[in-house]
Formats: C-alpha cells, structure tokens, sequence
C-alpha cells in the first residue's frame, strides 16, 4: 500500500496551475500586452462560468430545469449595486448583499415552485424571472427602465478569477459531499430517493438556493465591471444564453459547464456583430445536441483530481473504500 | 360600468387570440405530453406569411390567412418530424430543451432574413371601421377576430369530435400503446395535430397582425408564454380548457391594462400561472390523478 501523503499531489498541482494561470494572466495586465477586448472577454468568461457552473448545480446535478437564472442574477446586480454605488459601501460587503439577496429570492421562489415537476416548474421559474424583471422595471429608486448607470469597476481581475475558482470549489465540494449525493439521487429518481427516507424537497430547495446565490454573485461581478445595469438586459435570453451553456457541456459535468462557458463566450465574443447568427447557431447546437448526445459534450465526467492522479501516475482508491 | 363592458369586449378579441394558440399548445401536450415552446414562433411565422401575401402578393384578407394556415401546418409538421420525433422516447427534459432551440431558431432566423425591423401590417388588406353601439365603441376588427376564432373552435371540435381522425387522436392521446394495438397509426396522428395546432396559431398570427398593426420577428415570445398560460389555466391537454383559459387571460389583460398599469401587464400573467399551478395545477377543468410510479 501507498504511504499516504498529507497533501495529494494532484492537489498541489492543481494549486499551482491556478496560480500559474492567475499570475500569467495579471502580468499580462499590469503590463498592458493584454488589450481591452481581450479583457472584456476574459471578465465575461469568469462570469458566465459562475452562472453556468451554478445552473447546472440546479439543471444538471438536481435535474429540475430552471430557466429563471437571470432573474437572480439581475436581484444580485441591483443588490450590490444599491449597496456598492448608491450607499457607497465597499465591495466586499456588495458581494455579500448580492448573496444574500439572489439567495432569500431563489428560497422564496424555490419553496413554492419546487413542488412542480418538469416542464411546469420550467415555465414557473421562466414566469418568476420575468415578475422580478417587471418589478425591478417599476421600481424608481433603482432606476427603473433605464437601470443605473456609473457603477465603479470594482470587478478587477484577481476578484473575478477569485470568485470563479471558489464557485467552482464550493460546488464540487458540495456533490461530492452525502448533500451533493442526495441531489444526484433525487435527479435519477425522485420517489425511490424519497423511500429511501431523503427529504427531497429539502435537497431541491438547497441545490436551487445555492445556485441562485451564485448567479447574484455573478451578476454583482457582472454589474462592477460593465458600469451599467438595466433590467432588459436579465431577460429570458439571458437564461438561455446559460442554458446552452450548461447543455452543451453536459448535463451534471462541471468541467463540461467550464468549458462550455469559455467555448461559448469565445463564440460570442468572434460574432459579435452578427447577433442574430449567433443565436442560430446557439438553437441549432440546442436541438442538434439534444438530438444527437443528449448528455452533452462531458456527459456527467469530471475532469477532476482523479484525472490529473491518472495522468502523474499517482495511484486513487476507488471512491467506494474511502 | 359602460367602461368595465368596453374593457370586456376589447379583453374578448384579444382572448380569442390566445385562444386559438393555447388550443395548439393543449393540442400537442395532451398526444405527446411536450410543451412547443416553438408554439408562439409558428404564430409569427405565421403573421408573417399573412402579412407578406398581402403586402406583396396583393390578395385579400381571407386568401392570406388560408395561405398562412396552410404553410405554418407544413412548417408544423416539418418541425415535429426533424426535431421533436427523434426525441420521442428520450427524457422530458431533452424534448423541452429542443423545444427552446427550434422557437430560438425560428425567432432568429427570421430575424436575420427580415431584419428585426417592425412591419406594419397593410392597412388596407382591413379597412378600420368603429361601431358606436350604446355608448360602446365596437370595431370590425374586434367581430372579425372574434368571429372567426369562433367558427375556427367550432371546426376543431367538429374535427375532434366526429371525425376518424379526431378519434384517433383522442386515442392517442388517452393510451398511445393501446391506440397503437387498435391499428391507428402514431406518427400520422401526431402529424395531423402538428399541422391542426400551427394552422390555428397561424390564424392568430394574422389576428395579431391585425389586432396590432405591427410585426416583428420577437413577437411570437410573449403571446405565446401568456397562451401557454391560458392553456394551464384551463388544464393542458384540455380542449374546452384552452379556450375558456384564453378568453380569461385577454380579459384579464385588459382589465389591468384599463384599471391598472400597463407596466404589470405581463408580469400578471406569470402570476396567474403560479397562483393556478400551487392552488389548482392540473387547470380549470382537469381532474386529478395520482402519481403513477
């Protein structure tokens, strides 16, 4: 038998690779090789893996398909920027209310529509994210229709790749944890996890709660960095941007979800002046993906510490003996 | 109260509208249990066909709306078969996400072969004239669309009703297994009431263009979200349901748009779907089974 390390290797590695990543990345900053564009896109990449990461805690791994994710979004983005811009409070606590906020609207959203099934709860939760787009639309003191504008860039680089790596940690800790058990388990099959004494609505409502706060916090990045926010831009089509996201890269893989939001991202970003193509391109990947690999691109495999074991030759147990 | 009654009859043409496309979303949800997100496109397309036959073509009002019936019923089969049949036996959750797909791409495709730009509809295809009958200000296009939603439901039930074709797809409907061992044959069913359910939202579509004045590729999203209401209102899978929930959510409309604010106008119509799907979610009309496990 193996002598056991203190500190897996794979762990170390993985460490080091972020870091590499985060460091390469800042120097290319701070020394301005890295132009605007580069960087506009670099933003939207760490936060469109948040909200994709976090949608397939909800779609993926819980199997309730939500289409209101930004509708959490945009109650995150408003939260810190009332906190942020119109009380002039730091950042920090910014991020915070936007948790907070995205996380009390998925627990009152969740509780009632979480009782749903299929396609039902979809339309129910496409419905709740529209009502919080109308009532953010009524609302004057945020800015109504016109939304706020002059939000300060807090969102900088090491906050965004900060918050994408601790989205991602959270969650695979959380579905590798007896939690994240439970929800897959209700996703295969919702009454044979109920007799075997799992409170599925429980589970349901955590999945869909931290998924939501997740999305506030992308949606507090999201607002720090593009200076403004408007409720039309938390449509729908916002939702369903993610969604292709999530389903593209398999439903239940978060390495499927990471690479599928820098995958789509890039697209999005080399069509930007075709709008219009884009979205095609986007429906047909849905109907063609469905049609053909229904898992998506990952199915539910990870690229994870087991991989990165395989490829340094470190020797894994098989999950069942740990 | 002359205002409440004006509110009415305004709040009835529009729910014939809806009507008539909940009746395609009940349709197709009670033989294949898959809600057509791309419902609402077909709606547009529809518009469009009518609004392009006669604004190019010339014909009349009727000719366009024969014309827009007739190619959405294709286009409703084309999508059934390319996209939604493959998909038959795979999850609910596969289907309702090729359903988004195929109402995103209708949505855009269109958009970048007509430029999203508003079209308004020919004015003089429907020449506006107003009644004043009693103090209530009537117009032609409100008994147009009103009239023909009507004679439309009268024809479906008589479809649905007495003819083999509208028994097969009861059938179908009820036990597709059994409807199979009877020698109807599935696909054929499914087909017809694909191209039943899109020539009805086609009908809406030049309804729409009517009832509006204007078109665009977008269109097709929020009539279709508040039919899908409608035809959860009246119990989906429901006929009867889908036009009793349709006429309830114009009214509906209307008296909030008149009494309330505009503004809230859509998000009433969620709130009409959350509230029926905690009270009461199998509708109006439905009865209640138990899960089967």
């Amino acid at each position: 038998m193996e002598k056991k390390r203190f500190v897996p290797r794979s762990f170390l590695i993985e460490v080091l690779v972020l870091a590499g990543i985060f460091t390469l990345v800042q120097y290319l900053i701070v020394s301005g090789l890295l132009n605007e564009y580069y960087q506009i896109n670099l933003s939207s990449m760490c936060i469109n893996i948040i909200l994709a990461v976090s949608l397939n805690l909800i779609n993926g791994f819980t199997g309730q398909l939500s289409l209101g994710h930004a509708g959490f979004m945009a109650v995150g983005a408003y939260a810190a920027v009332v906190v942020t811009t119109i009380y002039s409070q730091p950042f920090i606590l910014g991020l915070l209310a936007a948790c907070l906020a995205a996380g009390l609207a998925g627990l009152i959203i969740g509780v009632p529509t979480l009782r749903l099934k299929g396609d039902y709860l979809a339309i129910a939760t496409l419905g709740f994210g529209e009502i919080i787009r109308v009532i953010l639309q009524n609302i004057d003191f945020i800015g109504g229709p016109a939304g706020i504008l002059g939000i300060p860039r807090y969102s900088t680089w090491p906050w965004l790749f900060g918050l994408t790596v601790f989205t991602i940690v959270i969650i695979v800790n959380l579905i590798n944890s007896s939690y994240g058990r439970a929800i897959i388990s209700v996703r295969e099959d919702e009454v044979a996890s109920e007799l075997m004494g799992i409170n599925t609505t429980n589970y349901k409502v955590l999945a869909f709660v931290i998924g939501a706060l997740f999305a506030g916090l992308a949606g507090a990045l999201y607002a720090h960095y593009f200076y403004i926010i408007k409720p039309s831009t938390f449509n729908f089509l916002k939702s369903f941007d993610i969604l292709v996201m999530v389903v593209l890269g398999g439903l239940g893989s978060t390495t499927g979800a990471v690479i599928a939001a820098i995958f789509v991202t890039m697209l999005t970003a080399a069509l930007q002046t075709f709008p219009a193509i884009r979205m095609v391109l986007y429906a047909v990947t849905l109907v063609v993906v469905m049609v053909y690999r229904p898992q998506g691109l990952m199915g539910n495999k990870e690229w994870g510490r087991r991989t990165w074991g395989r490829i340094w030759g470190e020797k894994n147990e098989p999950l069942a003996n740990k | 109260m002359l205002e409440f009654l004006q509110q009415l009859i305004n709040g009835l043409s529009l729910g014939a509208i809806y009507a008539l496309i909940a009746l395609g979303y009940t349709m197709v949800y009670g033989i294949i249990m898959l809600i057509n997100f791309a419902h609402g496109d077909i709606m547009m397309v529809g518009a469009y066909v009518g609004f392009f036959s006669i604004a190019v073509l010339g014909s009349n009002i009727f000719a366009a709306l024969i014309f827009a019936m007739l190619s959405c019923a294709v286009l409703g089969v084309l999508i059934e078969k390319i996209a939604y049949k493959p998909l038959r036996n795979s999850s609910r959750i596969a289907a309702l996400i090729t359903a988004i797909g195929v109402s995103l791409f209708l949505e855009y495709f269109t958009l970048f072969l007509l430029t999203p730009q508003q079209r308004v509809f020919p004015e003089a295809a429907f020449p506006l004239h107003k009644y004043q009958i009693g103090g209530l200000l009537i117009s032609n296009k409100d008994i147009f669309i009103f009239a023909l939603a009507v004679i439309l439901m009268i024809a479906l039930q008589y479809i649905i009703k007495r003819t083999r074709t509208g028994k097969a797809m009861r059938a179908v409907s009820l036990d597709r297994e059994a409807a199979i061992l009877m020698g109807i044959s599935v696909d054929r069913t499914i087909s017809i009431t694909f191209a039943i359910g899109s020539s009805l939202a086609a009908a809406a579509g030049v309804m729409i263009g009517i009832y509006y004045n204007t078109i665009n590729p977008l269109m097709g999203i929020i009539p279709g979200l508040k039919a899908f209401v409608a035809a959860v209102l009246g119990g989906i899978g429901i006929i009867p349901g889908a036009m009793v929930g349709g006429f309830l959510m114009g009214i509906l409309e209307t008296m909030v748009s008149g009494y309330g604010s505009t503004l809230y106008r859509d998000a009433v119509a969620f709130g009409v779907l959350i509230l029926i799907l905690l009270v009461k979610p199998t509708g109006l009309f439905g009865k209640d089974t138990g899960e089967k496990v």
